[in-house]
Formats: C-alpha cells, sequence, structure tokens
C-alpha cells in the first residue's frame, strides 16, 4: 500500500487503471479532462489504449467498439459531453455492453458556468437515453473514494453487462486528497462472464440463472450478431413480443437481483434522528459539517450519504423516514435527487437546500434547513 | 446449381434471416454478395472479420452475413469500427455505410478515420438519397434531383465521396458501381487488403424512391444508366472533354503507404514502456 497525495481526476485515472481498464477513447473538456491526460500517458505504460476521437460521439462509440474486442473501456467527460453521449448509452444499455463513462458534472444547462460545480446531471445520468433501461450511477465524495467507485463501477459494469456511469462533480474532481492506494493485487477486479460452449451452442442474450448472459469477444470464433434493435437471445433482430418482453424483464431483473451490492449507502448518527440529512457528491461534505455543528447544538441529527444514486436507495430511505421527523435533501441543483426521496418519504417530511449557481452549499446552509422549525 | 453449392451461401446467415429487407432490383445486395467474394477470394477466415454498419438500408447488411457483426447506430460506424480494431488491430474490420450514414450524420467520423489512417475498410453504398426512411435528399443527392425533402429540386452540392476521402487522408480509395460487380469486388478486396483507412465508394441506385420521384424507370434502366455513364478512371484520357462531364469514374482512385495508425500506436506502447 502506497499513500499519495492526488487530485479527484488522478484517483479516476488511477482506480480505472488498477480495476484492469485497457482503453480509454475521449474530447477534451473542462473539469474531465485530467482523466484523458493521465490516461493518455499511463495507459500505453500497461500495454493499453489511448484515443482523441473527434467528438464525445465519437468517444462513447469507440468505448462500446474496443468493449466489443474485449478491453475494459472508459471514457470520461462534463455535462455538455455527456448530454451528446446519450444515445449511445441507451445502445450499450440494449446491446448490455460493458462500459464506464464518467461525468464530471459542471453548472449548465449548455454551456453554463464553465466550469463551476454542479449536481445537475442526476437526473440526465438516469433517463438521459431514450426508452426504458437499467442503469447503474456511482456518486465519490472524495478523493479516495473517486479511487474505489472507478473500481467498482468496472467490476458492476462487468459483472452485470451493462453501462456505469461514474457521476463526479467539479469539486471532488479537482480537490487534492491523501489516497491510500492498495497495492497491485490487492484489488478486487470483477471480469466479465465468459463461456466455454461450442461456438453454437453460444447465445450472447441467453436466459441465464444469473440473468447475465455470458459476453464473448469479437475474434473468439464466436460469430454473432449485435444491434441496438430489440432482438432475440441469438441478437438478431424481432418484433415478435414474446421475444421482447423477456428481454425487458431480464435486463430489469439482472440489476434488481444485485441491489444488495449495487446500492451503496453509509449511515453516519441515523439511529434516533429526529432529522436525517441525505446527501451524495461533493455535498457530503458540507453537509456532514452542518450534521457536527447540530449534534454540538444537541439536534438529533443523522446523515445518509449515498455513494450509489441510481437505483435509488428506496430502502435505506424508507427507513430512516419511517422514524424521523424530517429529511434534509442538500443538492447542487434546483432539487433532482429530492424527487425521489419525496417519493419514498413522502413530501411533506422533505426539505430541499438548493442552490445552482455554481456555488458549494455552505454548511451553514443547511444548519439553517436543520434548525428551521 | 443448388444453392447450398454456390461459394455465396457458407457466408450467409441464411437459416435465420432470409429473406433479406431490401426491395426487389436494389444494388445493395450486389454490395453483400461483392464483399462476400472478396473475403472469400482473399481466403480469410470468418472469425477474423467483423462487419460494422451504421442505420438505414445499407446498415441491415450485417445481420445477413456470417461474421462478427455489429448494426450500431446513425452515423457511428467507424467510430464504433475505430475502437474494436484498436482492441483487436489483428481483425478485419469492414464498415459499411449508405451515403446518408457515412457522410451527413457520420461525416465528421469519416473525415477523421481517413485523417488518422487507422486500418478500416470503408464501403459507401452511395443511392444518393436517404431510401429506409422514403426518399430524402442525402449529401450526394444530385443538384436538381427532386426528393420528399426537396420538393422543388435539390439546391445543394452533391459530396464527391472519394475526393474527400483523398483530401482527408485516406490510404485507399476507389469506386465502381453496381453494375461493375466483378471490378467491385476486386477494388473491395485491394481496400480490405491495403494497410490503412480504405474506401470503396459503391454507386448505386434507388428506383424505389429517388427512381420513382425523378421517373428514372425500372432498376434495369438505372443499371443501364450506371453502365453507360461511368467511364473507367485509365480511359478518361481517351474520351473527349465533353463526353467528361457527368461521368462517374470508376477506379482505384488513391493507393498510397502511409502508416497506419494501430502499428504506430504500438510504437507508442514501445515508448511508454521505455520511458
Amino acid at each position: 500500500m502506497t499513500v499519495k497525495l492526488m487530485q479527484g481526476n488522478e484517483a479516476c485515472a488511477e482506480g480505472a487503471i488498477a480495476a484492469g481498464c485497457r482503453f480509454f477513447a475521449g474530447y477534451p473538456i473542462t473539469p474531465a479532462t485530467e482523466i484523458a491526460e493521465i490516461l493518455a500517458r499511463r495507459l500505453p505504460q500497461v500495454g493499453g489504449k489511448f484515443i482523441q476521437m473527434e467528438d464525445e460521439i465519437a468517444s462513447i462509440s469507440a468505448v462500446l467498439g474496443a468493449s466489443v474486442g474485449g478491453a475494459k473501456a472508459m471514457t470520461a467527460t462534463s455535462g455538455p459531453g455527456f448530454s451528446l453521449m446519450q444515445e449511445n448509452i441507451g445502445y450499450a444499455a440494449m446491446a448490455e455492453i460493458p462500459c464506464v463513462i464518467v461525468d464530471v458534472q459542471r453548472a449548465g444547462p449548455s454551456t453554463g458556468l464553465p466550469t463551476a460545480p454542479s449536481q445537475g446531471d442526476v437526473m440526465q445520468s438516469r433517463w438521459g437515453t431514450h426508452g426504458d433501461h437499467p442503469i447503474i450511477v456511482l456518486s465519490p465524495s472524495s478523493v479516495a473514494e473517486t479511487f474505489h467507485l472507478t473500481i467498482q463501477a468496472f467490476n458492476f459494469s462487468e459483472k452485470y453487462r451493462t453501462p456505469v456511469i461514474l457521476l463526479m462533480d467539479e469539486v471532488i474532481a479537482h480537490m487534492r486528497e491523501k489516497v491510500e492506494l492498495p497495492s497491485a493485487g490487492m484489488v478486487e477486479v470483477t471480469e466479465r462472464i465468459g463461456t466455454d460452449v461450442p461456438p453454437e451452442w453460444y447465445f450472447p442474450y441467453d436466459e441465464t440463472s444469473s440473468d447475465v448472459p455470458p459476453m464473448v469477444s469479437f475474434g473468439q470464433g464466436y460469430r454473432y450478431h449485435i444491434t441496438g434493435l430489440m432482438h432475440d437471445r441469438a441478437g438478431f433482430p424481432t418484433l415478435r413480443l414474446d421475444e421482447i418482453n423477456p428481454w425487458l424483464t431480464r435486463v430489469f431483473r439482472k440489476i434488481e437481483r444485485g441491489l444488495g451490492e449495487i446500492v451503496m449507502t453509509e449511515e453516519e448518527w441515523t439511529k434516533g434522528a429526529r432529522t436525517v440529512v441525505v446527501a451524495y457528491g461533493c455535498t457530503v461534505r458540507s453537509a456532514r459539517h452542518a450534521v457536527k455543528m447540530a449534534r454540538d447544538r444537541r439536534h438529533k441529527v443523522g446523515l445518509v450519504k449515498l455513494l450509489t444514486i441510481w437505483p435509488f436507495a428506496e430502502e435505506v430511505i424508507e427507513r430512516v423516514a419511517h422514524t424521523a421527523r424530517r429529511v434534509i435533501v442538500p443538492e447542487l441543483n434546483l432539487g433532482q435527487l429530492a424527487l425521489e426521496v419525496e417519493r419514498v418519504a413522502g413530501r411533506h417530511k422533505v426539505r430541499r437546500v438548493n442552490r445552482a449557481d455554481g456555488e458549494m452549499l455552505t454548511p451553514q446552509q443547511i444548519l439553517a434547513a436543520i434548525e428551521e422549525k | 446449381m443448388k444453392r447450398e453449392e454456390l461459394k455465396v451461401y457458407s457466408y450467409l446467415r441464411h437459416k435465420k434471416k432470409f429473406p433479406n429487407m431490401w426491395c426487389a432490383g436494389c444494388g445493395i445486395g450486389i454490395v453483400m454478395h461483392a464483399i462476400i467474394r472478396a473475403v472469400d477470394r482473399l481466403g480469410l477466415d470468418k472469425d477474423e472479420v467483423a462487419m460494422i454498419s451504421g442505420i438505414g438500408c445499407t446498415g441491415r447488411m450485417p445481420v445477413y452475413v456470417d461474421f462478427n457483426t455489429m448494426h450500431t447506430t446513425h452515423g457511428r460506424a467507424l467510430a464504433f469500427a475505430t475502437g474494436l480494431k484498436i482492441a483487436r488491430p489483428e481483425m478485419k474490420v469492414i464498415v459499411i455505410m449508405g451515403d446518408g450514414d457515412a457522410l451527413a450524420i457520420g461525416g465528421n467520423h469519416f473525415i477523421h478515420a481517413a485523417r488518422r489512417n487507422i486500418g478500416l475498410t470503408a464501403i459507401v453504398v452511395n443511392n444518393s438519397v436517404y431510401g429506409m426512411t422514403g426518399g430524402q435528399y442525402s449529401p450526394t443527392t444530385p443538384t436538381g434531383g427532386l426528393t420528399t425533402t426537396g420538393p422543388y429540386g435539390n439546391i445543394e452540392q452533391p459530396f464527391p465521396i472519394c475526393d474527400l476521402a483523398r483530401a482527408a487522408g485516406a490510404a485507399f480509395v476507389a469506386r465502381s458501381t453496381v453494375y461493375h460487380a466483378t471490378e467491385l469486388d476486386r477494388f473491395i478486396g485491394q481496400a480490405i487488403q491495403k494497410k490503412g483507412f480504405s474506401v470503396v465508394e459503391a454507386v448505386s441506385y434507388c428506383h424505389t424512391t429517388y427512381g420513382r420521384l425523378n421517373k428514372l424507370g425500372t432498376p434495369v434502366d438505372m443499371m443501364r444508366y450506371l453502365k453507360e455513364n461511368s467511364v473507367r478512371v485509365q480511359d478518361l484520357a481517351e474520351c473527349a472533354l465533353k463526353e467528361q462531364e457527368g461521368k462517374i469514374v470508376r477506379g482505384v482512385l488513391v493507393d498510397r503507404d502511409i502508416p497506419e495508425y494501430t502499428e504506430l500506436y504500438n510504437q507508442v506502447i514501445e515508448r511508454a514502456r521505455a520511458a
């Protein structure tokens, strides 16, 4: 183990390499560019490949092509580029191609406030592409967490054959903190499920006991078809209802069955708390400070940190909201994840604390909401 | 000859996907057959061949052939293929696109793939119209041509695909037509073998939309047009200037040796490891 002072974007790049990422395609955009710069230098050192594409659409496309070729693949961008990638994020969900998309959020909409912090892409990360699809979105609140969640993003993406979005923000991306880097071999790395059946028995979208079909790379002797059209178990386009509905059910079920490990949260002082603050990303830092100040003033306040944003941590929020009188949701947007908290906790219990002007939420703003009668 | 005895038969997903979805008389199937003949003549293993497409009539081709096949999103085939080629440089990656797919929505990827000189074989089936959506004008629709979105005649200029590929840096550029089927498979074979980005423009037609709107007759009439209005590049000098006007020039137009991207990247890996 080594201890290093690192920037969030650097931790993301190093986490990717530790997870086995060997392909990166991207396009420069602040505040995500350092990830590309670091991987351009680091990937060839470990035999990986880096390419700067002509735009973000090309970047996500190349990532999916490389993943089909067998490489663990990633791209990194910010809001405007993330918007451009949405169509092919849907393709990844439809064709069940593992990939990691890092979105270092900045204040929008449009070019917005380059490049002030924001958490404005929470709903875009869930519903940015068209059509119903499952998605996994993780959000780190420290540099160390960025390292570990990047590895986790790859592991989930390979295990569940799904796109995973690492939703960072400018604060975490550009902040420098101490990170304890595990030595090589000490990182738990998940590989995609392969197969040893003969090619004529292989179905890339088969119903399997885990609901995640094995994935074979192109060029391995298993010639098959991949399409963004609704497809049968062999990957060929279909319009048959008895093939469409099982596919839809399975891709949602494969994620639902993993909820136990996918939905990651951490709680501090939530037992017996009358007020609970639910936060994610950089906002956790102000929230924790505010909760500590409130506890010093003898308020019964707890904190729920969401490391996984999507799928939403319904069970945890339901439990804490059941005993708490009030749930406070601070966000650097005008209320996005608050909608989910309200859905689960009930609208009357939820207080939103919002700001979308490019400045951080201060602990005092959150404390004021805690102390509000 | 029984159909099982035809060479093409072993390259098709005949059990699953036929009959195909193209209109009777369409030229796209001729291009597909030409690709198969080229692959067969080169003796390539089907496992080492990938065919990647975008969206449109031409985009449906990969589903019919027994290679590693991927039907991607509109315009993005070359970008997907770039990722695949970098991950698996040993594979022969054929990218099959229509004119709208390759040059409108995918135009940026087309010029940048050429500029990078990455080892992909890009085949553009140019039928000068958006066929699948019903005959809208495309980047290669002739000026003046009637389309459903240009009902008073197209006021834009068509893209010269081969000139574009040449200027953008492709290592190999050739053009033929679906009438000249054996010439087409020869060029496709050369393109697959070429190290670097290679482009083959296969001039085709869409009798169902463009042909009908412009009263160009049956598929046979449109095929005859390709025969009578094209000239081999080596015969150009012999034609009077007047005769050359409006002719489709067939032949290998560019064949040059430029370092290929994935080979150059291997040198990057060596430099990074040495440092």
